[in-house]
Parts: C-alpha cells; sequence; structure tokens
C-alpha cells in the first residue's frame, strides 16, 4: 500500500468509504513518510502516537456511520495553532516548551471533521518571513531541486514546513496561515496549492498573532478539489474571534462546475514588473490562454496603487506585530531570563527569546507607532491601504477574478537573498495588495521553470467568493496538468 | 529622517528589548534602509483618504456584560516560568 501516500484527500476518503483501506492504514503510511523525510525539517514536533490514536477512533466513528467531512485524513498542522496538550512554539524559542491547555478553532474544527494530526509544521519565526529560514528550529528545505544540482532550495514562507511535507507526500495537508503570502507563496514555490480565505472566514482564536488585521488560517492541498473540502472544515463562524464572520458556510465543492464560460477575469497591468524573469511572464500568458480557450474572457485592469502595498505592509504589519508580541514578557508562559529588575528580565527575556528577524520587525513597529511618527508612518499606511482596497473594489464592478502570478520567481537557494531584507520582502509583492484589502486567493502548479521547479499562478476574488476563485482554480488545475514530482519525497521519485 | 544609534536604543528601551551598543551600529542601519524604502509613500497623496480600520465592514459584535468563563488558575499559570499561590511571580518590584 505503498501509493497511499500519493492520493488526494478526495481519492482517499473515497477508498476508506469503500472499504479499501482503514484510517489507520493511510495514517502508519503518512507516519512513515514523515519519519523517512526528516532531512526536509519540516516539522517541529512529531506526533505519531496521537495520530494513530486519532486514525483509530476515525475507524471507529466510520464504522459506527459517523462520518466527517474529513473523516480519516492525516494532515500537518502549522506550528501557529495552539493544539491541546502539544507543544505551540511558532518557531520561536520564546514559546519553547509552551502547551496550550486549549485548542484553537481552526484546529478543533479539522479535528471534528475527523481529521487527524501528524505533527506541528516548522514555519518562519511568529510566521515573519518568506523563506523559512528564521525559525528557532532550523530551516525548511523544499523537496524540490534545481535540475542537475542538490543545493537545497527554500520552499518559501511562512508557511514552508507545511507545503514542504504536503510537496514531500508526508501529509495529505496542511494548514496554513497568510498575512502577506505566507500560504501561497510557499504553495508556489513547493508546487501545490495553497488558498487564503477572505479576512474573517476562518476564526483566528488559538492562533499565535502576528498582525492581525490582516491573518487568515488556509489550506494547503494538493488539488484544488483538496483545497476546497479542508476549506469547508477549518471555516466557521467563531464569537470568540470579533473579526469572525457570521455568514454561511457553503459546500465548496460544489463550486467547482468546471463551467467558466462568460466569466471576465481581470489582468492586472500593475502586475507586469521590470526585472520579472520572463519565464514568470511566459506562466501567466500561459493561464491567461487557459481561461480564454475555456470561455472566458481575459480583461486588462488597472490597480493603480500596486506599488505602494508593499511599503505600507510593512509599516502595517511591524506596528500590529510589536504590539501583539508585547505580551511575551517571560512572565505568563514561555522564556524567562533572570535580571537585576523586573524591566531588566523582560528586556533579557526579549533579547534571547526573539530572532533576529522578529526583532527588526518589533523595532520597526515601535518607530512607527512611536509619539511624533505615528501620523507619518501608521496612518499614512492605513490611508494607504483604503486606496488599495478601493482599487480592488473598484476592478470588481467589470471583473469576477483576477488572474496573476503568485510570486516574482520561482524557489531561490536557501542563503540567497538573506543579507538584504528588502529583497526578501519582495518576494511578497504579488500576494501583499489582497492581503491588504482582506481578499481571498488561490496559488495553484502550472509548471515548471526553467530550473525545474515550480511556478505558481494566483486568482484573487471577491470578499467571501472563495467559490469563484475554487471554480476558476479548478478549470485552470485542469488545463495545467501538473504531474510533475519532486526530488526528495517519501518513497523516492 | 535617519535613525541614529540613539534612536535604536530608545526605541529599543520603548519595545523591551536589550540591544547591546555594538549591535545598535548594525541595527540603526538595517532600519534606516527599511525605512527608506517605506519613504516612497510620501509621493502619494492621501488627503482626504480615511484610514482603514476592518477590510470587512461589520459592526462590533456586543453581549451580555456576564461572566462566562474562568475558574481555572491552574491552566492559566500552567505555562508560567514561575508561579505561586494561584499568581503569577515576578521579580521584586518595590524596595
Amino acid at each position: 500500500m505503498s501509493n497511499l501516500t500519493h492520493l488526494n484527500i478526495s481519492d482517499a476518503l473515497d477508498g476508506m468509504n469503500k472499504g479499501d483501506f482503514t484510517a489507520r492504514e493511510l495514517t502508519q503510511a503518512h507516519v512513515n513518510a514523515m519519519e523517512e523525510t526528516r532531512e526536509l525539517n519540516a516539522y517541529i514536533v512529531e506526533t505519531p502516537e496521537i495520530a494513530l490514536d486519532m486514525a483509530d477512533a476515525s475507524d471507529k466513528r466510520r464504522a459506527a456511520g459517523e462520518v466527517g467531512i474529513m473523516e480519516g485524513i492525516p494532515i500537518a498542522m502549522k506550528d501557529l495553532f495552539c493544539t491541546k496538550g502539544t507543544q505551540t512554539t511558532a518557531a520561536s524559542h520564546i514559546l519553547e516548551g509552551f502547551v496550550p491547555t486549549y485548542e484553537s478553532t481552526v484546529s478543533g474544527n479539522l479535528w471534528n471533521a475527523g481529521a487527524v494530526m501528524l505533527g506541528k509544521s516548522n514555519l518562519d519565526q511568529f510566521a515573519m518571513g518568506s523563506a523559512n529560514i528564521t525559525s528557532y528550529f532550523g530551516n525548511v528545505i523544499n523537496p524540490w531541486q534545481r535540475e542537475g544540482s542538490t543545493a537545497p532550495l527554500t520552499p518559501g514562507g511562512s508557511s514552508g514546513g507545511s507545503a514542504a511535507t504536503v510537496a514531500a507526500r508526508a501529509a495529505m495537508a496542511a494548514t496554513g496561515t497568510d498575512t502577506g503570502g505566507s500560504i501561497r507563496q510557499p504553495a508556489a514555490f513547493s508546487g501545490i496549492v495553497g488558498l487564503k480565505p477572505t479576512y474573517g472566514r476562518c476564526s483566528r482564536w488559538g492562533v499565535v498573532a502576528f498582525a492581525s488585521s490582516l491573518d487568515q488560517a488556509g489550506p494547503m492541498t494538493r488539488s484544488v478539489r483538496d483545497a476546497a473540502i479542508m476549506l469547508e472544515a477549518m471555516a466557521s463562524y467563531d464569537e470568540k474571534d470579533s473579526t469572525s464572520v457570521n455568514i454561511g458556510v457553503p459546500s465548496y465543492q460544489k463550486a467547482l462546475t468546471g463551467d467558466i464560460r462568460g466569466l471576465k477575469v481581470g489582468i492586472p497591468k500593475e502586475y507586469r514588473i521590470d526585472g520579472t524573469p520572463a519565464e514568470i511572464d511566459q506562466a501567466w500568458e500561459r493561464g491567461i490562454e487557459w481561461v480564454k480557450a475555456a470561455g472566458a474572457e481575459p480583461v486588462e485592469i488597472s490597480l493603480p496603487h500596486t506599488k505602494y502595498a508593499l511599503p505600507a505592509y510593512y509599516i502595517i504589519a511591524p506596528a500590529e506585530c510589536s504590539s501583539n508580541l508585547a505580551r511575551y514578557d517571560g512572565v505568563r508562559y514561555g522564556l524567562r531570563v533572570d535580571g537585576e529588575s523586573l524591566d531588566d528580565m523582560y528586556e533579557r527575556t526579549r533579547a534571547e527569546g526573539f530572532g533576529d528577524e522578529v526583532k527588526r520587525r518589533i523595532l520597526i513597529g515601535t518607530y512607527v507607532l512611536s509619539a511624533g511618527y505615528y501620523d507619518a508612518f501608521y496612518n499614512k499606511a492605513r490611508r494607504v491601504r483604503t486606496l488599495i482596497a478601493n482599487d480592488f473594489k473598484k476592478a470588481y464592478e467589470t471583473v469576477d477574478v483576477i488572474l496573476t502570478p503568485t510570486a516574482p520567481s520561482p524557489a531561490f537557494g536557501i542563503g540567497e537573498k538573506m543579507d538584504d531584507p528588502i529583497a526578501m520582502y519582495l518576494n511578497d509583492v504579488f500576494t501583499v495588495p489582497a492581503s491588504l484589502a482582506g481578499l481571498p486567493g488561490i496559488s495553484i502548479p502550472t509548471g515548471l521553470s526553467n530550473e525545474g521547479t515550480p511556478l505558481g499562478l494566483q486568482l484573487l476574488g471577491k470578499a467571501f467568493d472563495e467559490e469563484t476563485v475554487l471554480k476558476v482554480a479548478g478549470v485552470m488545475e485542469e488545463a495545467a496538468g501538473f504531474s510533475a514530482l519532486p526530488q526528495l519525497m517519501a518513497g523516492g521519485k | 529622517m535617519s535613525v541614529d544609534k540613539k534612536t535604536v536604543a530608545k526605541i529599543a528601551k520603548l519595545a523591551r528589548i536589550r540591544v547591546d551598543e555594538e549591535q545598535q551600529e548594525a541595527l540603526s542601519g538595517e532600519l534606516n534602509q527599511i525605512l527608506g524604502w517605506i519613504e516612497q509613500l510620501s509621493e502619494l497623496d492621501t488627503e482626504g483618504v480615511e484610514p482603514m480600520t476592518s477590510v470587512v465592514s461589520m459592526t462590533q459584535p456586543l453581549r451580555e456584560d456576564v461572566v462566562n468563563d474562568g475558574h481555572y488558575v491552574d491552566q492559566v499559570t500552567k505555562n508560567a516560568p514561575e508561579s505561586a499561590h494561584g499568581f503569577f511571580a515576578v521579580p521584586k518590584v518595590i524596595e
């Protein structure tokens, strides 16, 4: 049964329904795959015993006729979601050893839907990063390699461990969180599907906060259908998150009709950026041809404030992070480094507990919020954010969905772009605008770069219209027929 | 607008992160680079534009002002580096 790790969620659900295999067998295959792919460092904590117990419980439920929408599906949980009784670190030293006494709403929803936890996946520290090189627990390695080279590539970030383990066939799916691109960019780098829902669709309760006005959880899977299944399980209205939106969760799978005739697909001219590699533009052109061939109509649109999205993001996100991360003070949980006074204890704890990128962002955030700069920086950025959201609103008066590249390059090597924070920030140039506007977006793998590594395209939708996004993504997935496999994979290539 | 070593020391103090003298120099360079790049926002006219407070238009949900949670001190203090008698313990703050 070695091929169990190559199944999509939808196929595995069918297989278990027909009695071809059990949740325990499926989980055991993935536990083995997880162990086999440890060189990727995709997990901070593996939880094989919990996984097998959950799988047994799932098999019992299935026997009793209780079948949830993710019944028996083994997944990785990004180590940003609090999991009761299992260490949750946000890939930081300051939360090392923190064992939540409660469960995040999204992880709880998934367990209630029957999903099985394989472990807590690695990430950029406090979800701050685009290459998974800021984790206290070490870099994550992309299962993909450039042709003719074994040099390690980054899986993208911040949901790098989630992306890597799903690509390596060591988990059927994983949760991610996206603040400025942290689901979509790693999905593109790792050749998988990553969906960031509309802000407010999934509860943020129990998710370690980075930038609360932007953070949103979403599924990372190997097919568009799987993303639809998993989003349905994750999404809910939650009164414990006051920004959670009280509208019903549809059956997203029903949106996958394959029929996009007559839909208008916006092509934003501002996303053609000087210096983008030709292969990125070519992949985008191919995508445009696919939707056209399926009967949709590409329409050139303008999102005039696009170039200001990244600098506005790098005010808003650090400002919120400096406020959110004030709670790590060595008093209530996590690391404490003793000092001569209470303030000295705070300062030493935070100096030792946070990594360099986290400190950099806290300091930037503290600066832009400090007296005399608040209006010039923070309020300015919030005004720009309004302009960016208005750009999208205007565009959606004429189009149904927007098609762009996901990232300005394929996966780069670990060690590249590390000396220049701004070069690293530019990874998110195509994903950040929709984050600022709170809109849903998906990245799907559409082909390989000249180096033999995956390229992704991004579809953005109207608020709470994940269904149209999924529908168009499904058609593009079919047209792309992406079937390439990574080099470092459970069971070997 | 430039962040010098003195400003780094000041914001580090505000953020309660100990930054050694030798790190201040490097950090001032990095912060200046980032802030210089952010500076491009000033070319954009935002006169009369409302600062965004929420991407999703919604009214603040309210609930009855009643106690509906609590009574598990053990769980609350379970992850504390130091606790005593159901309280978080900190270094002495009053001489």
